[in-house]
């Protein structure tokens, strides 16, 4: 059967070059083009890259606010999906309707969320007479809320499978050798558990990261560009100017490569730490 | 088994490589295709489609592009099989983007019908653009609440009604009169919120900067196709201050709470009559009318210009026009004839002209159009009311030239900072100088 493989993988990697390799290539050459669509681009070398950095401080703002609430976001939403795993673990009444419950808003689309949100929290701050683009950082701590809120539940399920899984003869054990419960936590629980902490780390690396629907529904990136992230940025290059397409794609290469490396770089680490059993 | 199973793979790879590879050839050439950037008009559109196909057996098919996604929507389009074949450009700067792909119409059958040539998108090398729709706008009002403040017994203006406000300060003296004495008119404010939120700011950052700009010009006799508008001192910056601070004061809203606003906040806030009045233009009667339990009559929708102390003895409506229908000349060639014989049946022929002006609500710059065949709304009538009246200065649109999306997207963000007090007005005023000219010189 074995020399049948290459046929039978075929499909999918036509289907894998026709709608992932070409695009991605194709967006690639792009970035070194002034163009208006894909048909009519022309060479610019690397001006467009040379422009993303040095013709406004945008990119760079939105760099770093990205980065300042990626890490906010990825501890919060561990640590919360974490404690609420531990808790929907335990032999509790309702377990199963809390852990749907929590999941749910995960179900709901970026653009709805982040109109909902904007009206919760204008309706909070109207109380103070002000609303979410007032200061940047309502909406830097709006954003946070959105993105706990949303990417809470589904970490939580992961965790949940990851601590169903954990050996309770290794905990048994500890507990015998002496350990209380935060020790056993600590030093078995956790340890049998890193590789549900490598992927939920990934992914809310990455999504924080990427974050744009919901950036773009609850402050559209005011006041001014303070709370606008690299995709919106990216977006508001794209359309901005007339004849900046290839510039917004620049950035946009720049942005891969960004998450890319960043993405490796977690793995790399977290992978480092989890323990066969 | 084993046979079969090498029979199948292959038969799936020869339908999967036949759907990719195959393309529709057959009768898409004389196909029309129209990219429509009304999203409020295209049920209009599809019945339009029906005749036409019933009249000249012609296929049409129109596209809409969802609000504030035209250009994305537009750039995705182009680079199918199923490109427009007509597409709308909004003026010189949409024309900058679009070049490679509007067909030059000049001495074109649709472009011959135009009323003036200076209506007409166009450069060195031809017609690029054909106007389609007039829109005006100015302060829109409801005359049954400004009726019930000039018959207050003991109101302190002179003035005796709306009609007599003839500058800005007749219009602060009436503003600020009303705004003291709002709980006996029932309103929650004069003007309907002034929407800051980012997207929803265009009424501030492109309608009524376009005044000062447009004066700006005029006095200086720059000409509006060369570089000469490349440099803008917002020498009338004050008149625009002043007409602004007017709506913030005078608001429903309290000024930090703008930057969540929209305009279809502002237009309902208009239509359930909690305001008198609102700035926008003639298109937005559908929306007032829309709005579940409005009150406001058909009769009282009445229009005044945006005074603001520059030449308001004159000063008339801003009327004009920014979108520009363009033919696509990458098309198939029998689908550019077919698309210039369309918009030319549509703005001519006895069906077209009727859905345009009793369904579309066009104010068209053609001259097929006679006299009594002007849209029905209110607000409409108004516009048409003063293009055609003696002795006042129509303010051309001239925020087609506004150098890019970035100058008004920051115009309106500073503004926004203004209204909420974390700006002053001169960063305000120098951010749009300075924005002006980087951006013009991209």
């Amino acid at each position: 059967m074995k020399k049948y493989a290459p046929l039978f993988l075929l499909p999918l990697t036509l289907a894998f070059l026709v709608f992932f390799v070409v695009p991605f290539l194709g967006g690639l050459i792009l970035s070194f083009t002034e163009f208006t669509t894909v048909e009519n681009a022309s060479f610019v070398g690397v001006e467009n890259y040379v422009k993303a950095f040095t013709a406004d401080t945008g990119f760079l703002n939105a760099l770093w606010f990205t980065i300042k609430f990626t890490i906010v976001s990825v501890i919060s939403v561990n640590v919360f999906a974490f404690l609420l795993a531990l808790l929907l673990t335990k032999s509790l009444k309702g377990v199963n309707f809390f852990r749907t419950v929590f999941f749910l808003p995960n179900l709901i689309g970026g653009i709805v969320l982040g109109y909902i949100w904007n009206v919760i929290i204008n309706g909070v701050l109207s109380y103070f007479g002000v609303d979410i683009t007032f200061d940047a950082s309502y909406g830097f701590w709006g954003l946070v809320i959105l993105m706990n809120w949303q990417m809470i539940g589904y970490m939580m399920i992961i965790y949940i499978a990851g601590l169903q899984s954990v050996d309770r003869g290794l905990i048994e054990a500890a507990h015998i050798d002496g350990a209380n419960h935060i020790s056993a936590l600590w030093h078995v629980t956790i340890p049998s558990l890193m590789p549900s902490v490598t992927i939920c780390t990934f992914l809310t690396l990455t999504n924080s990261f990427k974050l744009f629907d919901q950036n773009l529904a609850l402050t559209g990136g005011a006041p001014g560009k303070e709370t606008s992230m690299l995709a919106l940025d990216i977006y508001d290059t794209f359309y901005g100017r007339i004849g900046w397409q290839g510039v917004g794609q620049a950035k946009a290469v720049v942005f891969f490569v960004i998450v890319a490396l960043i993405a490796l770089v977690q793995l790399k680490l977290t992978r480092s730490r989890e323990v066969e059993v | 088994m084993k046979k079969l199973s090498i029979l199948l793979v292959i038969a799936l790879l020869f339908s999967f490589l036949s759907g990719c590879c195959q393309r529709d050839t057959t009768e898409t050439s004389a196909t029309v295709r129209l990219l429509n950037f009304k999203p409020e008009i295209a049920s209009v559109y599809e019945r339009i489609a029906k005749d036409y196909e019933n009249e000249t057996g012609v296929k049409l098919v129109v596209e809409t592009a969802a609000a504030n996604t035209y250009e994305s929507t537009l750039t995705a389009k182009m680079a199918t099989n199923e490109a427009p074949t007509i597409f709308q450009i909004n003026g010189p700067r949409g024309y900058a983007n679009w070049k490679d792909y509007c067909k030059n119409l000049e001495n074109s059958t649709i472009a011959d019908i135009v009323t003036d040539d200076d209506l007409l998108l166009k450069t060195d090398e031809g017609v690029f653009g054909i106007p389609y729709v007039v829109e005006g706008y100015g302060i829109i009002y409801n005359d049954a609440i400004m009726r019930k403040f000039f018959a207050l017994p003991d109101k302190k203006t002179n003035l005796a009604s709306a009609e007599e406000i003839k500058s800005f300060e007749d219009l602060k003296e009436v503003v600020e009169e009303m705004t003291k004495r709002k709980k006996d008119l029932g309103i929650e404010g004069v003007f309907a919120s002034t929407s800051l939120k980012p997207g929803e700011d265009w009424r501030w950052q492109t309608h009524l900067l376009n005044v000062p700009v447009h004066y700006e010009f005029d006095k200086n006799d720059i000409d509006l196709e060369t570089d000469e508008v490349n440099n803008f001192n917002f020498e009338f910056a004050e008149n625009y201050r002043k007409l602004f601070d007017l709506y913030l004061n005078n608001s429903v809203t309290d000024k930090k709470m703008l930057g969540s606003k929209i305009t279809g906040d502002s237009m309902a806030e208009f239509a359930l009559g909690k305001c008198a009045m609102v700035q926008n233009g003639n298109w937005g009667y559908s929306q007032i009318k829309e709005v579940g339990g409005n009150v406001v009559g058909e009769e009282d929708v009445k229009m005044m210009p945006l005074y603001m102390g520059i030449n308001d003895e004159n000063q008339g409506l801003c009327i004009g026009t920014e979108g520009y229908l363009a033919i696509n000349k990458r098309a198939d060639e029998n689908a550019q004839k077919a698309s210039e014989d369309f918009l030319y049946w549509l703005f001519s022929s006895e069906t077209g002209k009727r859905y345009v002006t009793e369904e579309l609500g066009f104010i068209t710059p053609f001259n097929t159009f006679s006299n009594d065949e002007t849209p029905d709304d209110p607000l409409a009538k108004e516009v048409v009311r003063w293009m055609n009246m003696e002795g006042t200065h129509t303010v051309p649109w001239d925020f087609v030239i506004f150098p890019s999306q970035v100058f008004k997207n920051n115009m309106g963000s500073n503004l926004l900072m203004y209204a909420q007090g974390t700006k002053n007005w001169t960063d305000v005023r120098d951010a749009a100088v300075k924005d002006w000219k980087t951006e013009s010189n991209r």
